[in-house]
């Protein structure tokens, strides 16, 4: 079984493409559930089953080892996911007292660059996608995580704002029949 | 020497299993070696991070018996990657992690027809390991 070889550095695909493809998406989406809420939803979810596997893609290609605490979690997501998989560097700001929430600042979002958010869908988040990857990739090593939008600037708001909260570090696996 | 290869997902699973030079059959049945060998890891690592006086960072790599040796390396994902070698071995944990990175990733993760938590039936997949795993200087 072979497959034909690619031209260039089979990574690198064209910006344009990629936010054009997710807004056809998004369209749909709206299309078929005609409420901004259930998008969202779904959104969530489909980031959340492309987080789970692009985490193993992120961890062979950076080589990066586990975590020592939620700072660095957020600062790896942030100079390392985010430039890796996006070319941009969100800011991490922000920090709840506590030190187990913080936000990333999309600025500039790369999957809005051709969005005007009509009034009407004011419910919709549109980059919610992102939400849930992030959630999936941590997940996968071991960190429970809630994210969300507090503030986008398709609906404008000066900055587009994701709050990731820490909830739990979850367990491993104990081999059946052991406790 | 390259005995045989088992790749554990973070819930205990074995997703693939494949042997080469195996000389002796363990004897009883897959599931239940799989069974035995994830317990193993489980308890090794646990013991290893526990006992150690010093702060580990990478925790368990490998053992040795006078006939064999175990070669062991978990990602930060939790797949675990076990290869058992003849002894003159040395260490391989690159091996392994080119191995996660470049036939594991490559053909599995971003083969969305791939189910990441059930044994790997992908012939692509499996070509792949076998051409990677044949030509390693101590195949």
């Amino acid at each position: 079984m072979s497959r034909p070889s690619k031209p260039g550095d089979p990574r690198k695909v064209s910006t344009e493409l990629f936010t054009l493809t997710y807004g056809a998406l998004v369209t749909q989406l709206i299309k078929d559930y005609e409420d901004e809420q259930e998008v969202n939803k779904q959104l969530e979810k489909m980031g959340y089953n492309i987080g789970i596997r692009l985490i193993e893609d992120f961890l062979a290609r950076s080589n990066t080892g586990r975590c020592n605490d939620f700072r660095e979690t957020a600062e790896t997501i942030a100079k390392v996911g985010f430039r890796m998989f996006l070319n941009i560097a969100p800011v991490v700001t922000n920090w709840s007292p506590s030190g187990d929430t913080f936000s990333l600042l999309l600025d500039p979002n790369p999957l809005t660059e051709f969005v005007e958010l009509p009034e009407d869908k004011y419910k919709l988040n549109y980059s919610n996608i992102l939400c849930g990857v992030i959630r999936g990739a941590l997940e996968m090593v071991q960190l429970e995580v809630q994210a969300w939008f507090v503030s986008d600037q398709l609906k404008g708001d000066s900055s587009t704002e994701m709050r990731v909260k820490f909830i739990r570090k979850l367990e491993d696996a104990v081999p059946a029949g052991e406790d | 020497m390259i005995f045989n290869l088992y790749i554990f997902d973070r819930l205990g699973t074995c997703v693939l299993y494949a042997e080469w030079n195996r000389k002796k059959p363990a004897n009883l049945p897959k599931d239940e070696e799989f069974q035995n060998m994830y317990g193993m890891l489980f308890s090794l690592r646990s013991f290893v991070k526990r006992l150690s006086p010093l702060d580990c960072k990478d925790g368990f790599l490998n053992y040795q018996t006078s006939k064999y040796k175990l070669h062991y390396y978990e990602t930060p994902s939790g797949l675990k990657l076990v290869m058992n070698t003849s002894t003159d071995v040395g260490d391989i944990r690159e091996t392994l992690r080119q191995l996660y990175g470049q036939i594991y990733v490559e053909y599995v993760v971003k083969n969305p027809l791939c189910p990441l938590d059930k044994p790997i039936t992908s012939d692509f997949f499996k070509d792949k390991l076998e051409t990677f795993i044949k030509a390693l200087p101590f195949y």
